[in-house]
């Protein structure tokens, strides 16, 4: 990059339309990798401001993320030594959590990422997360005696149904009467609310005192890859298939290209003869499904009944992840990994050094920040010049 | 309102809207009919308690009504307002909605409140104060957003604010200095949102958002670390006092309502006129509007783009942060980790759905308020339909105003965009 005319040549080149698809890959990674050190270091330093060692913090963090190497180790050891897996699955449990946290990160980050495509700002993900979940958990446990290849599919087809309704509505109104998207996503996730404080403390309320559903049928579970203390399970894949079908769609098929189209300039797409009502309720749908795929996963997989306060605050997660990984689906699914592994991780840090969880948000916005902004990244790390990439996320409020 | 108005292709487009507007009258009369005419208990009668207790206001007596009578009263003025628009239409669409809210919310509680009593002035009260934070958040978005500047990280910068607000205001045993604190704390992050966005040319949501979740984040770090073991000594601040007007307090309903309250609320009662005044009939406002709506030419007339941005989004700040301050050093006098609760979105809400303007957005604040103080009273009078139900209403109530009866609402011209000279 020393080079004054390729430099300039990198400079002056065009923007890709694949995002991080297009253009070397290292280069795509450089500031997102740079801005996350960049965030644990002024993390590590409000640490140190409030008195704790952020060193002794992370390696909590760490181990609390990915598991500590040497019982990993030991683990294998004693599993080809007598044949006894248990030592060995207790010391995966800490990346497997990981990965069962990041798993309705992903799909959250999708259905928010999709929006951005097409220049509509969800807002709404917090909502259709919830409905989803109150669908498939609705058909979970009262439908019996299903076997499991009928009534998994039905419940998680349920969860996405429910969400793509919840995010259906705003995108038609605003297809059709222009009514603004911000405002009726947020209007939805408090009718979802006020919905769910209804049917937990009536309709779907399971035989007790506490405002919880009912556990969902096992043959309606996502199957889980270990035994108990594990609770790693089918629903990660599942969110990997949707990031590539969402890629795929995105980037391969003629009707993606009309959505990023009217996301990039909805007046040119328009006058090129593009629908844009139906591709605004296309997407809000495809949105809302993916947002509500997020719930589902989170009750079929892990939590197997839906109480308040279940979406806690992953709409708002999710408009993050899409930021960060540049609204592009792989991007997404790495940020919601790093959020899994953060987030996972935090929870070993809270209890072994006895740091907050909420340092996590800290950091989370320090980067959003930093990968907003390159040139501060730039200019704290002395680089030249960077491949910059451009592409609209979000249109003021979506004219 | 007197601004955005852009009308195309006119008669067309009045005679569709004076149909629409016309049969949602009729349908909202129906319904009222439907809902609570004919669940009406025939002879009772609703009381309406127009007395506060503990208020300075001169005492009257209670409104007491026959239910049943009051609800077809109403379903006869709806009724009448339709019929009328069919035929001959009327122009404020302020004043059609005014008719659809006030005849439904009356047969409401008319019908809610059969055999028992109501305090429609404890109600009323309630809610100025329940719309105080979403109005000053609303302000932050109109003042911000009139300059081509979205603040989406209002929520964030509340959060912060009314944390500082309660540990300064312990620390110093004096709430003023809280107040201040949360006001200039307010500035200081959306000063830092400016610079990110007119240095930088982030992404505005993009930088909003991050406001946001590092409002979140560090309040419940901060309050987790400090604050929970040491409530006395940081947070316990009390709250401001009530203030009556002399004279004005003791007129009945009205006094209670507007005349006996904290700072904040008149803060709030004085921003919005001010900004009103400001925007509408002052330079600078003619210069803020400029900047919004064409900063090219703003910047041709040699107004200073990037200047007034960053004035009115430090302003914006700054308001948002007395809204911060009521959570806390207004109301309750503590502070609870995420005790904001999305107010801040439904004052962006409220800035949209007000179109921008100071008076329309303390307009959609109130409804939000009064929707807020209603959840209370309800569980209180024990209605036989869930209230939950009920407290969507004002959510969609919303959605099918923005959907068409207003029409569209139109954003300043450069809202969200970067300038570059």
């Amino acid at each position: 990059m020393s080079d004054k005319a390729s430099s300039k040549n990198k400079t002056t080149e065009k923007k890709t339309s694949e995002g991080i698809g297009g253009g070397s890959l290292g280069q795509a990674l450089l500031v997102p990798v740079l801005a996350v050190i960049t965030g644990l270091i002024l993390g590590g330093i409000v640490m140190l401001a409030t008195g704790s060692n952020p060193i002794q913090a992370y390696g909590a963090l760490f181990a609390g993320a990915f598991g500590t190497p040497s019982t990993i180790i030991a683990g294998i050891q004693t599993y080809f030594a007598t044949g006894d897996n248990a030592e060995l699955v207790k010391s995966l449990y800490p990346f497997t959590e990981s990965l069962v946290t990041a798993t309705p990160y992903i799909f959250a980050g999708l259905s928010v990422a999709l929006g951005f495509r097409a220049g509509l700002f969800n807002i709404g993900a917090e909502g259709q997360f919830f409905i989803g979940a109150l669908c498939s958990a609705y058909v979970g446990y009262s439908i019996k005696d299903l076997p499991m290849i009928i009534h998994l599919p039905l419940a998680i087809g349920a969860g996405a149904l429910g969400g793509a309704i919840w995010g259906m509505i705003p995108g038609y109104l605003k297809a059709r009467f222009g009514a603004h998207e911000v405002v009726n996503t947020i209007m939805m996730n408090w009718i979802a609310f006020r919905l769910s404080d209804w049917l937990l403390s009536g309709p779907m309320q399971a035989s007790n005192f506490r405002p919880v559903t009912p556990n969902v049928a096992a043959s309606a579970e996502l199957p889980r890859f270990f035994e108990d203390p594990l609770r790693f399970n089918l629903g990660f894949f599942l969110a990997l298939l949707f990031a590539y079908i969402v890629y795929w769609f995105l980037f391969k098929t003629t009707l993606g290209f009309e959505v990023r189209s009217v996301g990039a300039n909805p007046d040119a797409s328009k006058y090129a003869g593009m629908n844009i009502i139906k591709n605004f309720v296309l997407v809000m749908s495809f949105a809302g499904a993916l947002a509500g795929l997020a719930g589902t996963a989170q009750v079929l997989g892990v939590d197997h009944w839906v109480g308040q306060g279940f979406s806690a605050g992953y709409g708002f997660d999710a408009i993050a992840l899409a930021l960060l990984g540049k609204s592009h689906p792989f991007g997404v699914v790495l940020a919601a990994l790093l959020f899994g592994f953060l987030r996972s991780g935090a929870t070993n840090m809270q209890s072994l050094a006895g740091i907050p969880v909420d340092i996590i948000s800290i950091i989370q916005g320090l980067v959003i920040v930093f990968i907003a902004a390159p040139a501060i990244i730039r200019w704290l790390y002395r680089i030249k010049s960077l491949k910059v990439e451009e592409i609209v996320l979000t249109r003021g409020w979506g004219k | 309102m007197t601004n955005t108005t852009i009308q195309t292709n006119t008669t067309a487009l009045e005679q569709r809207k004076r149909i629409s507007y016309g049969m949602t009258l009729l349908v909202v009369g129906i319904l009222i009919y439907l809902f609570f005419g004919i669940n009406a208990i025939p002879g009772a009668q609703t009381t309406f308690g127009l007395n506060l207790l503990g208020s300075q206001a001169i005492q009257v007596s209670d409104l007491v009504v026959p239910a049943q009578g009051t609800i077809y009263l109403m379903v006869g003025i709806v009724i009448f307002a339709g019929a009328y628009q069919l035929a001959r239409g009327v122009k404020s669409t302020g004043l059609l909605i005014g008719i659809i809210a006030f005849t439904f919310v009356t047969a409401f509680l008319t019908w809610a409140a059969q055999d028992k009593s109501f305090n429609l002035t404890g109600m009323l009260s309630s809610s100025l104060v329940r719309a105080t934070p979403i109005a000053l958040a609303a302000l932050c978005g109109v003042i911000s957003e009139r300059a081509a500047v979205i603040n989406i990280g209002i929520e964030g910068i509340m959060l912060m604010t009314a944390q500082i607000a309660v540990v300064t205001a312990t620390m110093f045993q004096n709430l003023y200095v809280g107040l201040i604190a949360a006001i200039l704390l307010g500035g200081l992050v959306a000063a830092f949102h400016a610079f990110l966005v007119i240095r930088y040319k982030v992404d505005q949501t993009v930088s909003g958002v991050a406001i946001n979740i590092i409002g979140a984040g560090f309040t419940s770090f901060f309050s987790s670390k400090y604050l929970q073991g040491a409530t006395d000594t940081l947070n316990n601040s009390g709250t401001f006092p009530i203030i009556s007007i002399p004279y004005l307090s003791k007129i009945p309903v009205l006094g209670p309502t507007l005349f006996e309250n904290n700072i904040i609320v008149y803060l709030m009662l004085i921003l919005v006129v001010l900004m009103h005044i400001l925007l509408f009939y002052t330079p600078w406002g003619l210069r803020t509007r400029a900047v919004g709506e064409h900063p090219k030419a703003a910047d041709t007339l040699g107004i200073n783009v990037y200047l007034t941005r960053y004035v009115n989004v430090i302003l914006g700040g700054m308001i948002a942060g007395l809204g911060g301050a009521y959570f806390t050093i207004g109301s309750v006098g503590r502070f609870d980790e995420l005790m904001t609760a999305g107010k801040g979105f439904i004052g962006l809400a409220a800035t949209i759905f007000g179109k921008w303007s100071p008076i329309g957005a303390f307009a959609s604040s109130l409804i939000f308020g009064f929707a807020d103080s209603l959840q209370v009273k309800l569980q209180i009078l024990r209605v036989p339909i869930p209230s939950e139900f009920l407290l969507m209403a004002p959510y969609i109530v919303t959605m099918i105003i923005l959907t068409g009866v207003v029409g569209r609402a139109i954003p300043p011209a450069a809202d969200g965009q970067p300038y570059e000279k």
